[in-house]
This record gives structure tokens, sequence and C-alpha cells, in this order.
């Protein structure tokens, strides 16, 4: 039994390559389940960060700073009436969540945590993200329809017709990266993502900054698609509610609401994930070129312990500061304890075997984590595009651009 | 009496061009209660597809017969029902009616109470915009403008609530001038009111004004010509934005307003975002004539001679000001007992909702909220 | 990398192939009947993937399903189904067409018995990982010109469709 274990560890290649069913079916449940917690956290973070943008505080008594919001939103929705439109169409209402869920889910399979720490890596890793992605168009459409209802099923199509629209200013995006990883000595590109990192590295850039403005502009034209890819803000136009087409999601209730928030929250961590692989560097820490040496190792793999420390200290001044009332004895407490937690994770973090094997899932999870706050930043500050003005940007603005990025990276990269 | 010529309805102008696949025309029914309809208003949306080829608004859902109370109560009794109209700027449409009366009865309210009235009246401007702004970012999709410009009109109500104990429906003044004199801080407070805003001005025309998204969906959405406008006896900021330098301030003072200098901002245009670019000029010329008003207040009396029994003599009187969102006039006819024989009033928004189908011909159905939240109605003063 | 389970797979992914053919023309609703391609297509795209064609099989899921098939749904969507559903599933050439259709399928059995041996040889010596430079190297290469004639193909329908859906200005 130890001897399974360390031999595979000693492997030092994902389950997947490995052929190892067990080690891929624990590494699965590790991610889906972190993707899970992360899917609440990030809600509890949606409300809270909007709310602050907005000068107000959001959820503060479910726990304290209402970080049990998010479980007790989980049970109103699991205890509520599940109700299906009488003439709505059973089988296709009852699958187009799971179609989302599972699409969204399926991605994370070749999502790269670290240089060995993905569930598996395909070797055309991209593509499957991409065509992956493509099918939870299809359970929109299919959520619509099976409303029997006149304005979801617009909403719907609007819905998928958005999506379509800005996958393909998103692939071309996709493909300028591709096409820098070629740019090794040995002339041939990857599409595996473990393969895109591990050319970053050789190359010793980020293609965020490689052809200086290309790759930026390919990554932003990445960043703007991969918003209107997830129906947010500000393309969200078809499920806003002061608009008159109520959303695709109208006639679900309960559990089958929640399934499309779950899938929308999960498919925005898998395309930011997929962003941070391509453009960002995935797991690497940063400045691996400019700042090398043992020094900057160690300085760079103390910073998660410092900065759970520094969450720690904040909530434990958050204790400090709370009102000295037998009303709110037990919300001190939660948050004393969420304290303690983050303080233990942190000095956890500074014993060095820890230190050292934590990093490149830190530097990945944190980049990642940026592109969640972005998405709450945009949501809280931009109106709404006009559904005839969203199309414009996708089709005549982002492919445009994406094109002319996509032939100067070629010329760049045979003469540079 | 009916007009000898038939008046086609908005229902059933225009058909849609038939082409080779076949048209998708429906009539849309955006229902009483709908969140970004500002009040219970029914408009009834005649579409092809996506375009809008008319539209026709039911109103009345908030009528309380208002002009009939004021038949059945005295003069001064009616005063307190006149906040109720235009619920978002009740000082304004207390001034109106005050200075009507006044008017009918042929007494001049002190200079004192003017200014008061001024400052009171701009302050109202001000919030009234400021409403106006939060609402109709929150309907474009932008939605924390809102909570801003609610967090600042927060301290105009706090002045409002010192003054006459009341944030909202302020029945502020009296026929003759106002009843409270100015409490203790008053002008601090509007002072230091005066400092603290334009930064905060500046704050929201950061957010919204040069925000690509936000010039799309308001830029050549719900264009309205001067020509249009006068013709229609539209008023307000929607006449102004569409080019015409017209304000009752300025035209017909009233109140303290000769001695104050300020200007009217007028746009080129007359679309949405003319009209968002008027109002927050005008935001900004309320905050001049209150730094003027404060400084020069005058002392004296806040009360002219008043009879205690109101008894005018017969005739008629039209009196308008320069609400917030528009031309607000009165027309009150007296037959020289306590009560007045006819109370009219003239509401802005009720002559600018009928610009509403003028104004969407031809646009998309997303643009008919925007264009009825540039409009500024409230529905209780288009129903009253 | 060792296959594995490939009977197995092979048998479930060709039935299921098989089972989503028949439910596309045994089905009443057509909504119900692009489903059931959407899922042939998908297994499919598996078939793909057990012949050592990665590239192809990503490009099966993220064009034919996840693009041609939900244009598909919208124009299914968007066009009044409801006389549809109330017409005959089969008309009257049933009988007929099951001959025609046990004939033809006689025949393939025939000659795929006959003449196995004249078959090429199963090519899977492409190493599976360049299924991907494989495909790119033929398309842009050796049939350069028949992929350039494809696209303008693609973009006279792509014109037309937008001059017939353009309403007059």
């Amino acid at each position: 039994m130890l001897d399974y274990v360390t031999s595979y560890l000693s492997s030092n290649t994902t389950p997947g390559q490995a052929g190892n069913l067990v080690w891929a079916l624990i590494y699965i449940l590790i991610v889906f389940g972190g993707v899970s917690v992360a899917v609440m956290a990030m809600n509890w973070l949606e409300r809270k960060a909007l709310a602050h943008f907005q000068i107000r505080l959001g959820p503060m008594r479910v726990g304290p700073h209402g970080l049990l919001q998010p479980i007790a939103d989980a049970i109103k929705l699991l205890t509520k009436e599940d109700i299906i439109p009488e003439r709505a169409d059973r089988l296709v209402f009852w699958i187009a969540p799971l179609i989302i869920l599972c699409a969204s889910f399926a991605v994370y399979v070749v999502i790269p945590f670290g240089p060995t720490h993905a569930i598996t890596d395909l070797n055309i890793g991209i593509l499957f993200m991409l065509g992956v992605s493509s099918l939870s168009v299809l359970g929109v459409v299919m959520a619509g329809w099976a409303s029997n209802s006149h304005y979801p099923l617009i909403g719907s199509l609007r819905s998928s017709a958005q999506m379509i629209s800005y996958e393909v200013a998103m692939g071309l995006a996709v493909v300028s990266a591709i096409l820098m990883t070629s740019l090794n000595p040995s002339g041939t590109g990857t599409l595996s993502m473990i393969g895109i990192v591990e050319a970053q590295q050789q190359q010793q850039i980020w293609y965020l900054f490689k052809f200086f403005p290309l790759g930026f502009i390919a990554f932003a034209i990445f960043a703007i698609a991969m918003v209107a890819e997830t129906n947010r803000a500000p393309f969200d136009l078809p499920e806003a509610e002061s608009e008159l087409t109520a959303g695709f999601h109208t006639e679900y209730s309960g559990l089958r609401w929640s399934l499309f928030m779950l899938g929308e929250y999960a498919a925005m961590i898998a395309v930011s994930s997929i962003a941070v692989t391509l453009w960002l560097g995935g797991w690497l820490r940063p400045f691996p070129n400019a700042l090398t040496g043992a020094t900057w190792d160690l300085a760079f793999s103390l910073f998660p312990g410092f900065l759970f420390l520094s969450l720690a200290a904040v909530a434990w001044v958050g204790v400090i500061r709370m009102p000295k009332h037998p009303y709110f004895r037990i919300q001190t407490l939660g948050l004393a304890g969420f304290g303690s937690v983050l303080g233990l994770i942190g000095l956890v973090l500074f014993v060095p075997p820890v230190r050292d094997r934590i990093q490149d899932i830190f530097w990945f999870t944190a980049k990642v984590a940026f592109f969640m706050y972005m998405y709450i930043w945009y949501r809280a500050t931009f109106p709404r595009y006009r559904f005839d003005q969203l199309m414009r940007v996708g089709w005549k603005v982002l492919l445009p651009i994406s094109l002319a990025v996509l032939i100067g990276t070629a010329v760049a990269g045979m003469v540079l | 009496m009916p007009d000898s010529t038939p008046h086609p309805s908005p229902l059933e102008l225009g058909s849609p061009d038939k082409t080779f696949l076949d048209s998708n025309e429906l009539i849309l029914n955006m229902g009483p209660q709908h969140p970004a309809t500002h009040g219970v208003l029914r408009v009834i949306l005649k579409l092809d597809g996506e375009k809008v080829l008319g539209v026709e608004c039911v109103i009345g859902y908030l009528h309380r017969g208002v002009e009939k109370i004021g038949e059945n109560r005295t003069y001064a009794m009616f005063n307190p029902y006149v906040d109720r109209m235009d619920y978002v700027a009740a000082v304004s449409n207390g001034l109106g009616y005050c200075e009507t009366v006044e008017k009918l009865l042929q007494i001049e309210a002190p200079p004192r109470a003017n200014y008061i009235r001024v400052i009171l009246t701009e302050l109202n401007r001000l919030a009234s915009h400021m409403l106006w702004l939060g609402t109709h970012a929150l309907d474009i999709g932008a939605m924390t403008p809102l909570f801003y410009t609610f967090r600042d009109r927060e301290e105009i109500l706090k002045i409002f609530e010192k003054y006459c104990g009341a944030r909202l429906t302020t029945h502020a003044f009296r026929i003759g001038g106002c009843l409270y004199e100015t409490y203790d801080g008053f002008e601090h407070d509007v002072k230091k009111f005066i400092d603290f805003v334009p930064p905060k001005i500046d704050e929201y025309e950061e957010l919204l004004t040069s925000n690509r998204i936000w010039v799309e969906r308001t830029k050549n959405v719900g264009n309205i010509s001067a020509a249009d406008c006068k013709a229609l006896g539209v008023t307000g900021p929607v006449l102004r934005a569409s080019g015409v330098k017209w304000d009752i301030r300025k035209a017909l003072p009233y109140a303290a307003y000769p001695d104050f200098d300020f200007e009217i901002p007028v746009g080129a245009n007359g679309d949405t975002y003319d009209r968002y670019l008027v109002r927050m000029q005008e935001m900004r010329q309320s905050l001049r004539i209150i730094r003027q008003a404060v400084e020069g207040l005058p002392e004296g009396p806040i009360m002219a001679k008043v009879p205690k029994v109101m008894k005018p003599p017969a005739g008629e009187v039209y009196h308008s000001i320069e609400a917030p969102k528009g031309e607000l006039g009165y027309f009150i006819v007296s037959d020289g007992s306590t009560q007045p024989y006819r109370v009219r009033v003239r509401p802005p928004s009720f002559v600018n909702l009928q610009a509403l189908d003028l104004m969407v011909r031809g646009q998309l159905v997303a643009d008919v909220i925007a264009v009825i939240g540039t409009l500024d109605i409230v529905l209780g003063e288009v129903d009253r | 990398m060792t296959p594995v389970a490939t009977p197995f797979f092979f048998y479930f992914l060709a039935a299921l192939t098989l089972l989503s053919a028949i439910l596309v023309i045994t089905r009443k609703n057509a909504v119900h009947s692009a489903l059931a391609l959407i899922l042939g297509l998908l297994a499919q795209a598996g078939l793909y993937l057990m012949l050592y064609a990665p590239f192809v099989a990503g490009v099966q899921i993220i064009l034919y399903a996840g693009g041609i098939m939900v244009l598909f749904l919208f124009v299914i969507m968007l066009v009044n189904l409801e006389r549809s559903q109330k017409e005959e599933q089969f008309n009257r050439q049933k009988v007929a067409g099951t001959l025609a259709a046990i004939a033809l399928g006689g025949l393939f059995v025939a000659v795929f018995i006959r003449g196995k041996a004249l078959f090429p040889a199963s090519s899977n010596q492409i190493a599976e990982g360049s299924n991907t430079q494989q495909v790119g190297e033929l398309l842009y290469g050796q049939y350069m010109f028949a992929f350039e004639i494809a696209s303008l193909l693609l973009l006279v329908a792509i014109i037309g469709a937008v001059v017939m859906a353009k309403k007059r200005i």
C-alpha cells in the first residue's frame, strides 16, 4: 500500500499520464471539491465586494461577516419546491442544467495547477477546453426552449448567440498564444496546457509581455471575450431584470436554478484559469528569470505564509472591534475561529516541505483570484451593453483585432 | 371636442416592410408593475421584431383626484396636498402653489423668505436630479451610481428634516412666505454641503460621462428635435437638451432669481446623452445659486401680512415655475370664497410623457427603458 | 500510453452512435431529434479518439456539436413547429422503404465480408501526439487549394445569408 503511494508520487507525472486510475479519482475529487468550495466562496465574495463598492455592507448576519451566507442560500434553495411548468418538456428541462454543469466542470480535467498537478495532460488540452465550453451553449438553448415560455426562449437564444459570437474571437486569441509556444528552439508548438506553461518557462517570458503589445492585446481580447462567454456584466443583457426578456433560467426554481448558478461560477473560474495558463504563466512565480537565485526563491516562497498571516491579522482586528455585547458573542467567537484557522494555515505554510510544494498551486490560485475580483469589479462599474451593440463588438471589433494580432504574431515570430 | 380628422393611434401606425422572411410583428405590454417604469405606468409597445413602431402609454394608476380635492379645501389647507404630486421634488410643488396663490391675493413674500425659498428649491432640484441619475443609471445597467447619489441625497434630506421636520413631503412654505425661520446652523450646514458635493458630482461624471458603454447606450437614443418639443409643449431639461434656451427662472423670473447669476445649460442634439449632460450641468449651476443665496441672505421678516381668512377676489391666475422636471404651472380660478373654484395643475411629467412615442419610434426595445428614464417622469405628477 | 478496454469502448460508442441515429429519425419532436444527433456526434468524437486522432475529435466537438448543432437548434426553435408535431411519423412508403434499406444494408455487409482483404491496412502508425501536426501539414501544404476553395464557399454562404436576412434600410 505505502509503496503504491510512493511509486506514484515519485513518478512525477500527472495521474492521466501515469495511467493510474485510483490517483486520477483522488485528484478528481480534490479538484471538484475545491471548485465547489471556490464557487461558494465566490458567491460570498461577490455579494460582499459588490456591496462595498456600493457603500453598503452586504451579508453580515449569517455567520461572522456573512461567511455562512452561501450555506444558508444553499439550504434555502434545496428546500424550495421544484416547479416544472405544465407544458414544459420534462426530459429536456431536466437535462439542460446538467449539461451546463457537466460542461463547466469537465474543463477542470486539463487545468494545470503545477507541472505535475493536473488530473491529466491531454496533448490537445486547449482544444478540449474550447470544445467542452462550447457544449454549455447547448445547455443554455435547451433551458430556454424547455421552459415553454416566450420570454425565456428569446433570452436563451440571445444568450447563446452572444456566446457563440464571442467564442470565435476567443479561439483566435488562443491561437495567437499557441503560436508563441512554437517559438522554441525545436520549432514545434504544443496544445497541451502543461506544455504551454513550460514553453513560457523555457522562453523566459510570460506570453502577456511577448512581442509587446501583441501578447497583451491577445490577452485583452481573451479577457473581454471570456466575460461575454460567461454572460457576465457588462454583457449580461439576457439575464438582466430591468429588460423585457427575463433570461433563460426564469422557470427554474430551487435546486435546478442553483445548478445554473454553480455552472456559471465554475465556468468563470475555468476560463480565468485558461487565461492564466496561456498568458500569465500558469503556476510560475513572478519574475522567474529577472530575479533568480536562492534568496529570491526563498523570499517568494515565504509570501503565501505572510499573506495568510496578514489575513488572519485583519480578522483578529475585526474581532477586537466587535461590539462587546452578549448578543454578539457567537459572531465574535466565529470570527475569532476563522481568524485562527487562517493564522494556522499561514503558520503551516512556513514549514519548509509544505512551503516548497505549495508554491505552484498558490501562485496559480492567486492569479485566478485576481481574475475573479476583476469580474466583480466589472459588474459594479459598467452599465450594460444593448444586444445589438454587444454583437457588434463581438463581430466587428474583437474579431478583426484578433485576426490582426494573429497575423502580427506570426510575422513577429518569423522575423524576430 | 374631438378632432374632425381621425387621429391614428400609435398601434395602427407604420406597417413593417414585408421582406422575404416573415416579419415578426407583435404588441408587447410593459405592465403597470415593472422595475423600470418609475412608478405605475403601463406602456404598450408595437414592435417589429426588435424595432419599436409605436408606443401607447396608459396612465391613471396613481390618480388620486388632487385637483378635485382642491375645490373642497381652503387655500391654506390645500398646501400639503401639493407636495404629494411630484413627491420627489416636493418643495418645488409647494413653491409653485404658494406663489400662485400669492399672485391671486396680490401679496408679495418678503426678501428673506424669497431667499430661503430659493435655497430650499435649489437643494430640492439637486436631490431630484440625483435620484434621477441613480435610477436612470440603474435602468441602463450601472448599479453603483444609485448608491452614491442616494448617499449624497441623504445630506439634503437631513437639512430638510432639520428645517421643517420632514424629509420627502416637506410642506416647507406657506402662503405669504415661510413659516419656519432658518434653524441655528442652517447656513453652516448648507455651506458645508456646497463644499462637500462638487467632488461627488465629479465622481458620478467620472463613472459615466466618458464611459464608452454609457455613451453608446445614450448617444442618438431618443432624439427629439426642438420643433417637436415646442409643438408638444415639452419643457425642462428635455427642451433645453434639444437646443432651446428656455428656462422660466430666466425668462419669467420669480422668487429671488433675478438677484442671482447663473447659466442655463443647453444641449445640441436632443438625445439621451445631451439630457444627461444638461442635468449634470444644472446640478452645478444649482450649487452656484445656493452659494450666492446663502452668502447674501438678507435679514428681515419671513412672512408677509396675510389675512387670517383668505378670500381672494374673483378671477383667475396662471403662474409657472421651473421645477426640476420642467415647467410646473398652477391655474387657479377663484370665485371669491375661501375655497378655490378650480385648481388645475400643469405637471411637466404629464406633458413630457407625450413625447415618448415620438422619441422611441425606430429605436430598439432596450432603448425604450432608457428613454423613459431620461424623460424623468414621476407618476404622482402625471396622474395627480 | 497503453489503450485500455478497447473492445468495450468501441462497442459502447458504436452502440451509442447507432442508438442516437435511430432516435433522430423516430422522434416526433424535432428538438429531441437534434439532441439525439448531438449525442451521436459526441460518440463519434469518442470513436475518433480511439483511432488515435485527438485533433479531429476535438474539432468535431467544437465545430459540429458545439457550432452547427446549435444553429440547427436555433432554426428549429424559431420556426413554428406545432403543426409538424401532429403529423404522422412515417409516411405511406413504409414497406418499400424498409425493404430498400434492408437490401442496401445487405449489400454493404456482403461487400465487407467478401472484400475485406482489399481494404488498405489500418494506418495507425502515425503517433498519437502528432495528429495535429499531421493534419496541419496536410491541410496547409498538400491540400491548400481545396482548403481555400472550401473557405471561399463558406464566405459566399455567409454573404448570401446576410443579404437574405437583412431588411431594406
